[in-house]
């Protein structure tokens, strides 16, 4: 019950597929999704894999709740070693891709090797089927889940696919489901591209069940009536979406802005949810058309924009005048604050064109902002750019660079290397926002200082989404604590880190923890899933996994020397706002939290914490 | 007092709670393929669109039927397919002009909806009040309402 207990194996060079039963020690002990995919790929390659290799594998997995009514159970990862960071990389979706995968009675797919062709792993319940997809290939991701529905007649299929950024090996490329879903960081589209899978598509019809129905509704019941009851969740995500963020975020001093030269973004509110929801003039409309949920989904932060048919990006083409995904918090700061540009359709054009062909904006717009500082000191010219003036604030370049970037032509190339690489290669490697090869997303650390270590001690590189500390420190959740003040803050990381391991392992959206604490979920896992499950179990769940993905970059080469941010973080001061004067205090925190985790002053976990999570 | 399900698709975000309602109310799993109400993406739109049954009085699926498979609930005015006579000839989803009554391959019958028994999970579980179940006799109140509010004399209406 909960887990369908079965495995799909897909050998792309031998162009093979086979089932296998779910190692339910596993599940025992990881739960599902991003845990149990994790102990499965650690079990299953060398750390130290080359991960566009055909040795890399690539898993893509539920969760026990996945596709059952829990509120936004419908989340499916990618977890493989990433082409961004070398490190374990998992990168978590929406939409309904991965509802579909578990209809089809599928807990996991494991691709592995490569195949000499592209192709395209085509699923029907039991009819699993490798097919040819040259006619595919050099397609985006919105024409291949198109193409896909129209040649098998079937509307209800579902596509989770590459655009030609991920064949091309741009080294942040997603891979895009249900049109502007993504599994977005770290570069699991680029694996995908290595191994010329070009796209997964599924129709299920089989359906999920539970161990204890009547108990399952009920507990799915409260549970979804305290994320109505949260201002957050019942209010604040509904009405604006996360773009609920960007003014309070500019407030706090902590919106990295123009490659975090500043901390504060003079024209965030231009950027804003309220500037999306603003009719305008000249068409008596708004970029905003409509809120979607994904899912299951009970909170719907999800945007749906249009773009005014008059602007410059759009004006002759009739094809990006329709409604698409619209902005995201993350998206709209690294297309937006971090390059300096203000202009709301023209960062939601940049958005479409990331969706379409599948790269992460987060880790676009940083890497652009430092190809922009690179540009203003004369280290990257027009010579280079192909005369592109890489200026901050310029609005057309930011939509020309997403096309060639996305198409993998002229200074996209150079673009679609991440920011490390790019930064590397033109003589600035101190100017790349990243940590572990990633680019950090929306929060400056200097004015949250917790997450200055959540970006540090990230197993996938600089994130935002494996301990979101934001939500204590700047919104009060479980409890307010000062953004500005290092105190307590590694054991407050520590906490997220764990129990965001877990949720993410059961296959809701780690945005419930706004309103849910740990004991919201484990009725939910406890009626869905065999065997027992309390709160503990999965909080220790949550340290096992974490440490598992600590043992495997340790064992892939990574140090306490990869454990640390950007010097301009570490030694610049914030100019404005409540952080003024203040640098990250990383180094404060670092060791009380490696103390606090069990781990030697170099970042490796003790033999006894290996033992006491029985990993 | 019969009721009516009332759909106002301006309100719905596409998540498919009522989906997963229905699906488990009538086959015990959550399935999407199996529910009696579907909604609808218009992706290029923005628009979401709950569709199910609307119960017509006159009911072609009814009529059309060769063995009487389908009869009136009164207590509830929905027409209720009965698995046991249904022999699955399809020629219902043919007549219904909304295409909303279904044959299920793996049962070898249709399916509709059959207003839970008078208390649809649907309009239960919807999180925005997309679906809601109202007086059969005014399933027009709310626009009728919300036009009136446009008028003059909105400030009364409203009241």
């Amino acid at each position: 019950m909960a887990w369908t207990k079965n495995v799909l194996r897909v050998n792309l060079t031998e162009g093979t597929c086979t089932n296998e039963p779910l190692n339910m020690d596993w599940a025992e002990k990881y739960l599902g999704q991003r845990g149990l995919a994790t102990k499965y790929l650690t079990e299953e390659i060398d750390p130290k894999v080359d991960p566009l290799s055909p040795d890399n594998k690539m898993i893509m997995v539920t969760g026990p709740l996945t596709g059952t009514c829990a509120s936004t159970a419908g989340r499916y990862s990618i977890v493989t070693k990433g082409a961004l960071t070398g490190a374990i990389a998992c990168s978590n979706s929406g939409g309904f891709f991965g509802n579909e995968l578990k209809n089809a009675g599928l807990d996991m797919i494991i691709f592995e090797g490569s195949s000499k062709k592209p192709v395209y792993l085509y699923i029907e319940d039991d009819n699993v089927q490798l097919l040819d997809a040259s006619e595919l290939w050099g397609r985006s991701t919105w024409n291949t889940e198109e193409t896909i529905k129209a040649n098998h007649g079937d509307p209800m299929i579902r596509v989770a696919s590459i655009g030609i950024s991920g064949e091309k090996g741009c080294k942040y490329a997603c891979v895009v489901n249900d049109m502007d879903r993504a599994a977005g960081r770290s570069g699991v589209g680029t694996v995908m591209g290595s191994k010329n899978l070009k796209a997964v598509a599924v129709r299920g019809t089989k359906g999920v069940a539970v161990k204890d129905g009547a108990r399952f509704l009920k507990a799915v019941a409260e549970a979804k009536q305290v994320l109505v009851d949260n201002a957050v969740t019942g209010q604040g995500l509904p009405a604006f979406g996360t773009q609920v963020l960007m003014n309070v975020i500019n407030e706090t001093g902590a919106l990295p802005t123009r490659n975090s030269r500043e901390v504060q973004f003079s024209s965030a509110n231009d950027i804003s949810a309220e500037a999306m929801a603003e009719v305008r003039a000249s068409d008596n409309k708004s970029n905003l058309v409509a809120t979607a949920a994904c899912f299951s989904c009970t909170i719907a932060c999800g945007r749906v924009s249009e773009i005014e048919r008059t602007h410059f990006t759009v004006k002759d083409r009739p094809e990006y005048q329709k409604a698409s995904g619209g902005l995201e918090y993350e998206a709209a700061w690294a297309l937006g604050a971090a390059t300096g540009i203000k202009d709301l359709d023209a960062l939601t054009f940049a958005n479409f064109i990331c969706n379409e062909q599948g790269f992460d904006p987060i880790s676009f717009g940083s890497t652009l902002a430092a190809a922009m500082e690179m540009f203003e000191a004369g280290d990257i010219t027009t010579k280079d750019t192909g005369g592109l003036e890489l200026t901050f604030g310029n609005a057309e370049v930011l939509c020309t660079l997403a096309e060639l970037t996305g198409k993998a032509e002229g200074f996209g190339v150079d673009l679609g290397l991440g920011s490390k690489l790019l930064c590397a290669k033109y003589g600035k490697p101190e100017l790349a926002m990243q940590v572990k090869g990633q680019e950090f997303p929306a929060y400056d650390p200097r004015g949250i200082q917790g997450m200055g270590l959540t970006y540090a001690t990230s197993n996938r590189g600089a994130c935002h989404l494996r301990s979101y500390t934001v939500a204590s420190e700047v919104l009060g959740i479980p409890e307010k604590t000062d953004p500005l003040e290092s105190d307590g803050k590694p054991g407050l990381v520590m906490a997220f880190q764990d129990a965001t391991a877990a949720f993410d392992s059961a296959g809701v959206c780690i945005f419930t923890t706004f309103a849910w604490t740990m004991d919201d979920l484990t009725p939910q896992i406890d009626a869905a899933c065999e065997g027992d499950w309390s709160t503990e179990k999965l909080l220790e769940i949550g340290e096992r996994i974490w440490n598992l993905e600590r043992q495997f970059n340790n064992a892939a080469g990574f140090t306490a020397e990869d454990d640390k941010l950007p010097q301009r973080l570490m030694k610049d001061a914030a100019k404005t706002g409540p952080a003024k004067g203040l640098t990250s205090k990383l180094e404060v925190m670092l060791p009380e939290y490696y103390q606090l985790r069990g781990w030697t002053p170099d970042g490796v976990p003790t033999n006894e914490t290996i033992q006491r999570l029985n990993l | 007092m019969q009721k009516s399900l009332n759909i106002n698709p301006d309100k719905c975000t596409g998540c498919a709670q009522c989906e997963l309602a229905c699906s488990y109310e009538s086959e015990g799993v959550f399935n999407l393929s199996k529910s009696r109400i579907k909604v609808f993406k218009f992706h290029d739109e923005g628009r979401f669109v709950p569709y199910t049954c609307t119960q017509c009085s006159e009911a072609w699926c009814q009529q059309a039927c060769p063995v009487d498979a389908i009869t009136l609930d009164l207590a509830t005015g929905a027409k209720i397919v009965n698995d046991a006579t249904c022999v699955g000839c399809k020629v219902c989803t043919i007549a219904c002009p909304f295409g909303t009554i279904n044959y299920i391959a793996d049962k070898g019958v249709v399916a509709k909806c059959d207003l839970c028994g008078g208390d649809p999970e649907c309009v239960k579980v919807c999180p925005t009040n997309a679906i809601t179940f109202v007086d059969a006799n005014w399933t027009g109140l709310d626009k009728m309402r919300n036009w009136a509010m446009k008028t003059d004399s909105g400030s009364q209406a409203s009241a």
